[in-house]
């Protein structure tokens, strides 16, 4: 399989790098004919309700993130943040409801209640007087204005303990960023420069641990790290990164093999040894691989709940923010408006980083064909 | 970034890497270069010893062993007993099946719905290309626990949007999304499309690498879109496809870390959700049964190699290399 597979993949990704090479035609592509820009409206805007309900879920957590929990409780409730409406006229505060009147709903503060009939005001024409309503006001439901309840992010801050698991999230993964920069750097210059009997194989043994499960090597490397003393601890977490993975090798790797050699030979001609030639020749030149390699191991480990799950189960002070968040919401699922609150501050920080670096984060996943 | 010049370059000179050609004991200087080689490589070589070497040696003693963590006993051989109880234990099939039944329905999906977002953001009606795909691609950075928690909201009988939606549209009692066995797994891959995204960057960058001409012939021929898509698009796409149906079969028998957050590890709604993968979790790491959770990890790992050298197998019929010879 190990050979075969080499093969193929080297060939797809060829396929798939060089394309990258290749600057679209973009006159071509944007010159259109009128007929063509109707249908080009059409088409983007189908595209744009796809995509809404693609995200709708992340558009939700915001929503309700932002409520009260009375709304979260309250069915007829609107789905964006809001509170019950209340009106302050003539120094005293008056409930606001939905009155039907003229054919159409209005938002009337209930002044006066009445069995029969019962007297309104219009917030936004308080001018007009009391208005006389005929009905039973029992029947009205009270309205809903706009109203974001931000003291829920504050609230989580404090109860999930956000700056410590923050804390925890990031350290963890800078950490394991450096290690994975160090080892895979290293080890891609190895694979990249170096001729040497059983390259191939290595290579090929190094492609297939992707397709390991993990299942096959966690429970007796979990019993080494019991031993060791490691668990409930960061270390089962961060030392494996010092020894570099497949996925980031070979991203480095088929980057590497961009860099021309010359500049290799010119430095040893001058007399630099290998690890000269990797720290003044390859690195300067291979940072756009490199900071992608960095990106995708923040995500990773910002992502990671496994590896935190089996290690760091007991010991809640260690936590990242993935299993911090699991653990709230086993506690509070109840209170969505803190779940979802929750949910967003864990998402935020990989989500900024992925737009401020997106050009980087692409180009990785297409060298590498996948990211880990 | 630019082109990648891809080693080896032929298969020929490839497979004469593996142990002939360098001449070991010929020249000091290829004897330097390979000793530093091996020095650049040796983390990753220490680190394959110790973290997947061992640990799959290990891994097979364990499940000849009675390594219970929460049972103090004297540590002993017991031979093909693990095989015998996994064979003999009607979880081990339910919890197959669940995994299969799981693939059959979620593998094409994963497979297909990136590459059809690619297609779509490959199009020339497209307007706002870059946007679009930051935007499809974005929920992949989102962690899976949030992406979860997200969803489960989404798919909520009472306040999620789904349902809203379906009652905005007159049906009267919309469903349960995540307690009904028959709605599960459509459940289950709504949330997977939120882990599309570098699928979609792999295919649109396949899709670009498709040489014009090939289209440009096919319209002379007058071959109409879909007859494009089937003879052109995807013959050349097929490699593409073969990889993400490797790495999706790879994946899709190793779920299940989202009904572990869904639903604590339980297998609900009524154990369609006990996958393979969560019943190793639960014998290795609540029973705390080293030695059983070993067994069925090598019966994974077994069912994984099978089925992916299947694929392989079949790859000469339908993938096409343009670059072969």
């Amino acid at each position: 399989m190990g050979a075969l597979f080499q093969q193929d993949r080297h060939e797809e990704l060829g396929t798939l790098a060089s394309s990258v090479a290749v600057p679209p035609a973009p006159l071509a592509r944007r010159r259109f004919k009128p007929k063509e820009a109707g249908k080009s409206f059409l088409f983007t805007f189908v595209v744009v309700v796809v995509l809404a309900a693609f995200l709708s879920p992340l558009i939700r957590s915001v929503f309700v993130s932002l409520k009260t929990p009375e709304q979260v409780g309250q069915l007829d409730a609107p789905p964006y943040p809001a509170a019950l409406a209340t009106f302050d006229y003539k120094g005293k505060t008056y409930d606001v409801y939905d009155v039907p009147i003229d054919g159409a709903t209005k938002s009337l503060a209930l002044v006066k209640k009445g069995r029969d009939s019962s007297q309104f005001v219009d917030p936004s024409n308080t001018d007009a007087g009391l208005i006389t309503w005929p009905g039973s006001w029992r029947n009205l439901t009270r309205s809903w204005s706009f109203s974001p309840e931000w003291a829920n992010y504050a609230t989580v801050w404090d109860q999930i303990d956000y700056p410590r698991l923050l804390f925890n999230t990031v350290a963890i993964a800078l950490i394991g960023m450096i290690g994975t920069i160090l080892s895979c750097t290293v080890v891609a210059y190895g694979f990249a420069r170096f001729r040497f009997p059983g390259r191939s194989l290595m290579f090929t043994l190094l492609i297939a641990t992707i397709f390991l499960p993990y299942a096959v090597t966690i429970i007796p490397t979990y019993t080494v790290f019991l031993k060791l003393g490691w668990v409930g601890t960061w270390l089962p977490l961060l030392v494996p990164t010092f020894f570099a993975n497949a996925y980031d090798v070979f991203l480095l790797r088929q980057y590497l093999l961009t860099i021309p050699r010359e500049m290799d030979e010119a430095a040893a001609i001058d007399g630099a040894g290998p690890f000269r030639t990797l720290l003044s020749v390859i690195v300067p030149q291979a940072w756009p691989a490199i900071i992608a390699v960095a990106i995708f191991h923040v995500v990773y480990a910002w992502n990671d709940f496994f590896a935190p799950l089996i290690y760091l189960s007991t010991k809640p002070e260690l936590q990242p923010l993935a299993l911090g968040l699991a653990h709230f919401n086993t506690l509070h699922y109840r209170n969505q408006a803190f779940i979802q609150a929750g949910t967003l501050m864990t998402m935020i920080i990989p989500v900024i980083i992925f737009l401020i670096f997106q050009r980087f984060f692409t180009r990785g996943i297409v060298i590498s064909g996948v990211e880990k | 970034m630019a082109s990648v010049p891809l080693q080896p370059v032929s298969p020929r000179e490839g497979r004469n890497r593996w142990f002939g050609r360098p001449s070991l004991g010929k020249s000091s200087l290829a004897r330097n270069e390979a000793r530093w080689g091996l020095i650049f490589l040796s983390p990753w070589l220490f680190g394959f010893v110790a973290f997947t070497f061992l640990p799959i040696i290990a891994s097979l003693i364990f499940s000849l062993t009675n390594i219970n963590l929460a049972q103090d006993q004297p540590l002993r051989f017991v031979g093909l007993d693990n095989f015998q109880r996994m064979l003999a234990d009607p979880q081990t099939w339910e919890s197959l099946a669940v995994t299969f039944r799981f693939a059959a329905f979620n593998l094409p999906i994963a497979i297909v719905v990136p590459f059809v977002v690619a297609l779509v953001l490959n199009s020339r009606y497209l307007r706002g290309v870059g946007i679009f795909r930051t935007l499809f691609f974005l929920p992949y950075v989102i962690p899976f626990v949030s992406g979860v928690l997200a969803w489960q909201g989404m798919l909520n009988l009472e306040t999620g949007w789904v349902n809203e939606f379906l009652r905005a549209l007159g049906v009267q009692n919309p469903p349960n999304w995540l307690q009904d066995t028959s709605l599960i797994y459509p459940s289950l891959a709504f949330i997977g499309l939120w882990g599309i995204g570098a699928g979609v960057i792999v295919n649109l960058a396949g899709l670009k690498g498709i040489p014009s001409e090939l289209y440009d012939a096919a319209r002379i021929d007058g071959a109409g879109w879909w007859a494009v898509l089937r003879n052109v698009t995807l013959p050349m796409m097929s490699p593409v496809i073969f990889y993400s149906l490797i790495l999706g079969i790879v994946d899709v028998l190793q779920y299940f870390l989202v009904p572990l957050v869904l639903y604590n590890g339980t297998g609900e709604p009524g154990g369609s959700t006990l996958f393979f993968n969560l019943v190793i979790y639960k014998q290795a790491f609540n029973f705390q049964n080293f030695s059983y959770g070993a067994t069925l990890a090598w019966l994974l790992f077994g069912i994984t190699l099978a089925i992916t050298l299947l694929v392989f197998r079949t790859s000469r019929r339908w993938v096409y290399y343009a670059g072969e010879r």
